[in-house]
């Protein structure tokens, strides 16, 4: 399958080479303009968004339109809360799915499980809203946090699943029949042995899943709705950041428009911290396993 | 030595009749073999020949793999293990096992993991003396006394080995199974761990896999040979004492083993 | 007495608390299984009244008018599909050529953070992007690359007519840049995978790095590469905050690329809170199910055959 010397005798060995040098700084190129795009994107949100950022910005409510000043303390509260619930919500499932998924292996209901797992991967986050709303928004008739909690809580669930399965599945298996051997229950051998030693994995695959969702704005649309004001009551709508980045970006006016620099700059901070704390706590895990 | 020799012998452990299979393919036919009370049973042969797999059939641990399943009979004291009724997690209390990997427990302390499945609703200083107790026995005590809490990795192989002995030893079974337990480990770890196993048949029934021949007949009161067929499943070629084993065995294929013309 | 096959599983949860245990297992199972059927259920139930109303001439209706009733997905369909095919064609060509310059040309201490920093891409909120895309691309495009493209390309109905900033071309852009990562990472590791010895064989009978890399190894490659690009595809179909907010949200099928144009997934986003008549929500519903179903259709597409190159770990 390997045409000898593909270029033979109609090139010189020059242009051929020439055209490689081309072609690998073409490759250059490319790879360059991908990371670059990245720092350029980043730039520009550090540079407006620094300039919006400052303790009332973080701290305060929005004030209203034309009115100067004023933040987005409320987004970042609701944000909290509503990542929280869904945390609450993800963790259980997704952590007893991944356990059945890594006791009970291989047969036509595991494996129609991650189907469908990896199906919920591939769905787009509005219609998993679409979802949520018509579970808990309009049966309830009105907006609430709770039902971005959900939505949330199922955009975190396959990654919950997949990661508890593997992490799991890669305890060795002398450690699970060792406790085992001792007479343990399964229940026991699972929560007091295989478990602990699954946790870093598990506790990385939950800090990457709450960094993607921090970013998640287009469910947040019909079922956080959004607030005025500092809310605590999961059965109200309530104001997330990233809607409220959204809501400032899409609107006419220039100081709104700045805060919703502001608000991404933190948006990127946040989510950056949690993915870079997640490969942090992966490798340091690794590093664990080896010693 | 038959099933009715064995119960006359008041051995503690007998199979009859065993059979182990992984999914369709039989990995040990129909093994009637007695394990002698507070002794030694060395199980050897070459590799692949069952021995393991036998060895995980007397505490119902091969049947956690997946596709396993045994035929035939294990009797602990005259009652089959794999009776309708009984629960696998009591028979492995009373049926002790060492890996040939040591295996200590990553997430737990050396103390915590001694006592994994031991001292249960004592209070504080008696558990510490019950892991006293057991780490003593696997000749261990003096070596983590000031560590206790800190944890197993730290430890050398044959260290973690003889932790592992100490867990397993905690739980105060009737029998200590042991897959190979110094094949990971150096040859003073080695000398130490088989120095224990003496000590311990003062309390356990023993019964050791060892792919080492010296290693058997330096350690073990009895020895069995087992053989794969021509089929690739585990048969039991004799058993008998030791010492008779080794310079007078009884079947030819015994003979061609030890005298290492194969495996 | 052999053991009952039947007890090999049920066997290992025979204590009270491994019965309680299994319980717990089962039913959380259970629950995830059921939230996913549930969602496809609820998609379909919620999008019936639509469904009925208009039944197959949704897809190829072009009108969308709330205040009739009367709905018709094809302009949406018609951005969906143009911006993807934009977002896919640029990100297929950089995120190759990247992922070939980072697996065989690259050397360790330039690779890992090329490779850091475009895997960063990923993490990017998509709010981000529609900001960037916004305030950023969108006067570039009007002012600058527009411009360049009219005065070159402009006798292509693809380049002709006005340049707002937002439109067909700036969404495709934008989506390019959120999907390169994907196509980036995955080519990299596919073609990392190609053994040694095809490239050793190659070179050995007389080719360059850059022959061995473009005619021996990426049509070894090519089933999974290709595997990366339609589930990078898939992420595009699917993307809403980014393009709503740089693609002018206008239910119109134009051929320029600088027109303003709508996608399944921003009408939702656009409409829903204001979809008054339950004729509307269905019909906005049915978008839903529509994005969900093609969504599942390309991503086991490319399930497949991203596997088929890389074995048995999931993509």
């Amino acid at each position: 399958m390997v045409r000898a010397a593909p270029n033979a005798p109609s090139l010189s060995l020059g242009r051929r080479r020439a055209y490689g040098a081309l072609g690998t700084g073409l490759a250059l190129f490319c790879a360059m303009l991908a990371a670059g795009a990245l720092l350029v994107i980043l730039g520009y949100v550090i540079v407006q968004g620094a300039r919006a950022i400052n303790w009332d910005f973080l701290t305060q409510l929005p004030h209203p339109v034309g009115v100067p000043g004023g933040g987005v303390g409320n987004g970042i509260l609701g944000t909290f809360i509503i990542i929280g619930l869904a945390t609450l919500m993800a963790v259980p499932i997704g952590l007893l799915t991944g356990i059945y998924l890594a006791l009970f292996g291989r047969g036509p209901i595991p494996e129609a499980l991650r189907f469908l797992s990896d199906v919920l991967s591939g769905v787009p986050s509005i219609a998993i809203g679409l979802f949520a709303y018509a579970v808990l928004v309009a049966p309830l008739k009105h907006f609430s946090a709770i039902s971005a909690s959900f939505a949330f809580m199922m955009l975190m669930l396959p990654l919950l699943v997949r990661t508890s399965e593997q992490a799991i599945r890669s305890v060795p298996q002398t450690v699970r029949e060792g406790a085992l051997a001792l007479g343990m229950s399964n229940f026991r051998a699972t929560v007091r042995i295989v478990l602990p030693t699954a946790r870093p994995a598990i506790i990385t695959a939950l800090l990457l899943a709450i960094a993607r969702v921090t970013g998640e704005t287009a469910p947040l649309l019909f079922t956080a709705f959004g607030s005025q004001f500092w809310e605590t009551n999961p059965n109200n709508p309530m104001a997330t950041l990233a809607l409220q980045v959204f809501t400032y970006a899409i609107s006419p006016y220039p100081d709104w428009q700045a805060q919703a620099w502001g608000g991404a700059l933190v948006l990127i901070v946040a989510v950056f911290v949690l993915s870079l704390g997640a490969r942090l706590m992966l490798r340091r895990a690794m590093r664990g396993l080896d010693s | 030595m038959s099933v009715a020799a064995a119960v006359a012998r008041d051995d503690l452990l007998a199979t009859d009749d065993l059979s182990a299979y992984y999914g369709e393919r039989k990995a040990v036919g129909n093994v009637s073999i007695a394990f002698a009370r507070k002794a030694v049973t060395a199980l050897i042969g070459p590799s692949g020949c069952g021995k393991t797999t036998l060895l995980r059939c007397l505490n119902r641990i091969h049947e956690v793999g997946f596709d396993a399943r045994v035929e035939g009979r294990v009797l602990l004291d005259g009652h089959d293990i794999y009776g309708n009724d009984v629960d696998p997690m009591a028979i492995r209390r009373r049926v002790g096992m060492v890996f040939q990997r040591p295996n200590p427990f990553p997430t737990l302390s050396i103390l915590d993991n001694t006592l994994a499945c031991a001292g249960k609703g004592l209070k504080r200083r008696q558990k510490i003396d019950c892991a006293e107790r057991a780490l003593r026995a696997a000749a261990l005590w003096d070596e983590v006394k000031d560590k206790l809490r800190s944890s197993p990795l730290r430890l050398s192989g044959g260290q973690q080995q003889r932790l592992c002995i100490a867990r397993a030893v905690a739980a105060e079974p009737e029998v200590l199974l042991m897959d190979e337990p110094t094949a990971s480990l150096d040859p003073i770890a080695t000398a130490v761990i088989e120095e224990l196993m003496g000590s311990l048949t003062d309390e356990f029934t023993i019964v050791a896999v060892t792919h080492n021949m010296q290693q058997a007949a330096r350690v073990s009161d009895y020895t069995a040979f087992m053989l794969a067929d021509a089929d690739g499943i585990g048969r039991i070629v004799e058993v008998d004492e030791t010492a008779k084993l080794f310079t007078k065995p009884g079947d030819r294929r015994t003979e061609d083993y030890i005298t290492g013309r194969f495996g | 007495m052999a053991v009952q096959p039947r007890f090999r599983r049920v066997a290992r949860f025979v204590s009270p608390a491994d019965r309680g245990f299994a319980a717990v297992v089962y039913g959380g199972s259970i629950l995830f299984a059921v939230l996913i059927v549930g969602l496809f259920a609820e998609l379909v139930l919620g999008s019936w009244p639509s469904i009925v109303a208009f039944g197959p001439s949704f897809i190829w209706k072009s009108n969308w008018n709330p205040i009739t009733s009367n709905f018709g997905a094809l302009p949406m369909i018609y951005g969906t599909v143009v911006t993807s095919f934009i977002a896919i064609a640029l990100a297929a060509f950089v995120g190759i050529m990247a992922a070939v310059f980072l697996a065989d040309f690259a050397p360790r201490w330039l690779s890992t953070p090329l490779s850091f920093l475009i895997e960063l891409l990923a993490a990017v909120p998509s709010v981000v992007y529609g900001l960037w895309g916004l305030f950023v691309l969108a006067p570039f495009v009007r002012t600058a690359i527009g411009p360049a493209l009219q005065k070159t390309l402009g006798w292509m109905p693809l380049f002709s007519g006005p340049i707002y900033g937002v439109g067909l071309l700036t969404a495709g852009i934008v989506l390019a840049l959120m999907i390169v990562p994907t196509v980036t990472a995955i080519s990299r590791d596919v073609i990392a995978a190609i053994p040694r010895d095809l490239r050793e064989a190659s070179m050995a009978l007389g080719s360059t790095k850059w022959e061995t890399a473009t005619r021996v190894v990426l049509p070894a490659a090519r089933i999974g590469i290709f595997g990366a690009c339609v589930l990078a595809l898939g992420r595009a179909l699917g993307e809403t905050i980014a393009v709503t907010m740089v693609i002018g949200n206008r239910p119109e099928i134009s051929a320029s690329l600088f027109a303003p144009s709508y996608t399944l997934a921003s009408v939702i986003a656009n409409e829903f809170t204001e979809a008054t008549t339950s004729v509307y929500i269905s019909a906005l519903i049915e978008l839903g199910l529509i994005l969900f179903v093609v969504s599942i259709v390309v991503n086991a597409l490319a399930r497949l055959m991203i596997w088929s190159v890389r074995g048995s770990s999931r993509a």
